[in-house]
């Protein structure tokens, strides 16, 4: 495909659009890349969190004495001995912390997995065994888990939108209409589970708090530390040279919070390492969702009316809306048009962004209302799509900046071989397998926020950028690197770029798939002044010329338009109707996702997104035991993701969409990837069986029962 | 100095010596990680699940979350660090640099020493699940896609960088120092 249009630099060829192996690439591969529980510390002390057993109730007693008792035990921390914590502050990302971090501050237990106490040894082995042995007793009281449509106690709730958009007449509209879908679609608690658990490491290093860190924005956390420890943010220092993966999930949790406790109540280093097991309800989760959409269409599949209602679950602590119908307000028009986010309020763990929050779920509901709507208006699934796109922002009016969605199903179409495609579902066989194939489209916000980045040019011909960026596997510290390239004038090779250092000065999070892109901004802002200077003839001191960029200025500028990325995915599956097993055979997916800065791994990034999409189709299920009020088989045994055998070869692919606002053209490409792909699978399994799946994750006796019920073809 | 909760014990890793005191219960994880502070091995789960903390022992694939670090004695042990030859990276390694067989990168040094291990494991004729002739005499089957999926299927990337690392474990296949280089000798696995 195309790549975007690169602006002239002189003779020299520009580094953006160019392929570019990993910058850290040799150090992870050779086990040398260091992530946040691998610093080395003389004295460190090792902390293992303890997890309430009981869903809900208070804390009658710890017995601590026989722990303290225990070989190589400092202390034990809970809320009788803890120091206090300042709660009462907005985070950088607008929002309260998550009460969950904010640990050992009160008796009251609010869910099953809720911190109540660090228990602090000498060794890894003696915390462990040590925490394994305290004996807390509750209080219990009833606790109330069950999450469902029919609760009476959903209220609308906005979080990061308004709960409600409404304009025209939809009863009179769904009236009118010549077709008519109603359906109800459900989709499962998930979790992140990133490879490298949440880990940190604190230490006072005189006055200054130093904490080694696995998170997607050091800002962020310095910003949540200061304010929780009601210490000057100055003295913070937080690092994260290496994550291991973060999806949403890596912001500040329990974990830094007890570490920071600990050290500076031993005043000694002290590491705090989650397991995979607390994992499951320390580090938030996607909440699960039961949506219901309603489309009314003329009989050529013009939509005249829209209903997309959202509810969702979240804790009694913390207020998450997860935004599922907030993907029709960009998507598709229609004179009536009426979206809605509830949330209910549980006995459960808190909920937060997870990859895609909103577009993940809520593509899924609403992109197979529209495969169902094609079926039901006889239209192919991709010319509804196209004669739908819309052409200002349903809900706000406002122009696109730019919208290449059409563009995205044409070329998608093309390449996958759509036009060929008988609609009638159930008939294609292969040995005992039933073949379907599947659409659906994708959008996610194009964001960006303010960042500050310097950039050092040193008497050498050398280059040190500087932002305090974070790498959680997005190629960020690469893309960075060419970027600075192309605005300085320079060879890659000539510039290193340093990240995951608080002390680099306030930046943008890796999320929101805005990371890489307001990053880049306040580089290329700086590496351009520092160009601008050198070609005065300037003589660069020893010490190097430096600029700071900041980004605010230029982007509160920006005039309001529908800023989005697009897509268009394509799956094709098999199904066994005698197993009830759905694989995925191939998948394509084209992306208008702005300019892509690094094309190697760039395209890496959009087919884990769709990896994730088949995951969210077809294995990825949290099952809530509402006897205990905790998950079943909360591991990674217990809960799938797709591993190699999982996985065909699927394609990612793009075509030239270069933000007009932005100085390097980037929208972001972090979650894209994701939005869509399930409801592709599905549409996939629907025209392969004729069974149409609205509950994920199309599992095996899932297909079974519902062919049982639906009569669809069978071994 | 035993006790009745800890022995010394003399672990053979990457060619070289290690002897120390070690608590009964520490794992090889741990021994490596937070003893030796050969932290290339990865902790993901500490269950056996994940396949992030792959060694090779005696040559062989292992999680060494699942193996005590007093039931390595004696044994040679390959972690990440030890796969290189010098400077020269292993041929697995350079794949999955060079082809972007990873994101994050936490998952990484398991997926590369797993990948060691599966070719390896297929040089010697060795079938998988999806192995259609699995007669001993009828030698290594093809290294097709699907062959290498299913042999790594022990290991989960959860970023999803499965497309490129079955790429670079195919190229690799085709180096023919990715199955002798950096492994034990076949006296050691006698």
């Amino acid at each position: 495909m195309t790549t975007a249009t690169t602006p002239r630099t002189g003779t020299r060829a520009p580094s953006v659009g160019t392929a570019r192996t990993r910058v850290e690439g040799r150090e992870k591969v050779t086990g040398a890349a260091r992530y946040a529980g691998e610093i080395p510390f003389a004295g460190l002390v090792h902390g293992w969190l303890v997890l309430s057993t009981v869903a809900h109730g208070r804390i009658r007693a710890l017995d601590t004495e026989p722990v303290l008792a225990m070989p190589g035990v400092l202390a034990v921390l809970d809320h009788r001995n803890a120091p206090r914590l300042n709660t009462d502050f907005a985070s950088l990302l607008g929002m309260r912390p998550d009460p969950t971090c904010a640990v050992f501050q009160h008796g009251r237990v609010p869910h099953r997995g809720w911190p109540v106490a660090l228990v602090l040894a000498e060794t890894s082995e003696q915390a462990r065994e040590a925490a394994e042995s305290l004996v807390v007793h509750y209080e219990e009281e009833p606790h109330d888990t069950d999450f469902g449509a029919d609760r009476p106690d959903a209220y609308r709730a906005d979080g990061i939108m308004p709960a409600v958009t409404e304009k025209g007449d939809l009863e009179a509209e769904l009236a009118a209409a010549d077709v008519v879908v109603d359906a109800e679609y459900t989709t499962p608690e998930e979790h992140h589970n990133p490879m490298e658990p949440h880990a940190a490491t604190a230490h006072w290093d005189g006055d200054r708090l130093e904490v080694f860190d696995s998170n997607q924005g050091a800002t962020w956390v310095v910003g949540d530390l200061a304010n929780l420890f009601s210490i000057d943010p100055a003295t913070v220092r937080v690092r994260s040279e290496h994550v291991g993966g973060g999806f949403g999930s890596k912001g500040v949790r329990a974990h830094q919070v007890a570490a920071v406790m600990a050290a500076s109540v031993l005043r000694r280093p002290v590491r705090v390492v989650m397991t995979r097991r607390q994992m499951f309800t320390l580090i938030g989760y996607r909440s699960p969702t039961v949506q219901r959409i309603r489309l009314g269409a003329d009989a050529d599949g013009r939509i005249r009316a829209l209903e997309h209602r959202s509810l969702s679950a979240t804790s009694t602590v913390f207020e998450f809306v997860e935004p599922s119908s907030g993907v029709a307000r960009v998507m598709y028009d229609a004179d009536a048009h009426r979206t809605e986010n509830r949330v209910v309020r549980l006995d459960v763990p808190s909920p937060t962004f997870m990859r895609a929050p909103g577009e993940a779920p809520g593509s899924f509901a609403l992109e197979s209302a529209m495969d169902e709507l094609a079926v039901a208006c006889g239209q192919d699934p991709v010319a509804l799509r196209l004669r739908n796109d819309a052409e200002r922002g349903p809900v706000s009016g406002l122009p696109f900046a730019s919208r290449r969605l059409s563009d995205c199903f044409r070329e998608g179409a093309r390449r996958f071989g759509w036009a060929d495609r008988d609609p009638r579902p159930g008939l294609r066989r292969d040995g005992r397998w039933l073949l379907g194939t599947g659409t659906a489209a994708a959008s996610f916000p194009a964001g960006v926020a303010p960042s500050t980045a310097t950039v050092t040019a040193h008497p050498d011909g050398r280059f040190t950028v500087r932002i305090a960026a974070a790498d959680i596997g997005t190629g960020a510290r690469t893309a960075l690197t060419l970027v600075a390239a192309d605005a300085l004038h320079a060879d890659p090779e000539r510039i290193h770029v340093r990240i995951g250092d608080s002390d680099f000065g306030p930046a943008m999070i890796a999320g929101g798939s805005m990371g890489t892109r307001s990053w880049s901004w306040a580089v290329q802002t700086a590496a351009q002044e520092v160009r601008e200077r050198l070609a005065l003839g300037t003589d660069i001191p020893a010490e190097g010329i430096t600029v700071r960029a900041n980004t605010a200025e230029a982007i509160g500028a920006l005039t309001p338009a529908e800023r989005h990325s697009f897509g268009a995915q394509f799956a094709e599956v098999a199904v066994d109707p005698g197993t009830g097993e759905v694989r995925v055979r191939r998948m394509l997916g084209i992306f208008a996702a702005g300019r892509i800065v690094n094309p190697l791994t760039a395209r890496n990034q959009l087919l884990g997104g769709m990896i994730w999409g088949i995951s969210m189709a077809l294995h990825e299920e949290a099952v809530r035991d509402h006897a205990s009020g905790g998950l079943v088989g909360a591991d990674l045994a217990g809960y799938h993701v797709p591993t190699h055998a999982d996985v065909p070869r699927i394609e990612a692919d793009w075509i030239d969409d270069p933000d007009p606002n932005d100085p390097v053209g980037i929208k972001g490409i972090g979650e894209i990837g994701i939005v869509g792909a399930a409801a592709a699978v599905a549409n996939a399994v629907w025209h392969a069986t004729g069974v149409r799946h609205r509950t994920l994750p199309i599992r095996p006796d899932r297909v079974l029962s519902a062919a049982a019920r639906e009569g669809a073809p069978d071994a | 100095m035993a006790t009745s909760t800890s022995s010394v014990v003399t672990l053979h890793i990457n060619g070289e010596k290690f002897t120390l005191p070690v608590d009964h219960r520490t794992t090889l994880l741990d021994a490596l990680r937070e003893r030796l502070t050969l932290t290339g091995t990865k902790k993901g789960c500490d269950q056996g699940q994940c396949g992030a903390c792959t060694v090779l022992l005696d040559g062989r694939r292992t999680v060494s979350c699942l193996q005590l670090a007093v039931a390595a004695e004696g044994r040679e042990i390959t972690t990440i660090e030890g796969v290189a030859d010098g400077d020269r990276l292993h041929p697995v390694q350079q794949a999955f640099l060079d082809l972007d067989g990873f994101q994050c990168g936490y998952c990484t040094p398991g997926q590369i020493c797993s990948a060691i291990g599966v070719l390896r494991e297929h040089a010697e004729g060795r079938p998988s699940a999806v192995t259609d002739d699995i007669r001993p005499e009828a030698g290594p089957p093809p290294l097709t896609p699907e062959e290498i999926r299913e042999r790594m299927s022990g290991n989960l990337c959860r970023c999803g960088a499965y497309v490129a690392i079955v790429d670079a474990v195919a190229k690799a296949a085709a180096d023919p120092r990715a199955t002798g280089a950096a492994t034990v000798s076949e006296e050691d696995v006698a």
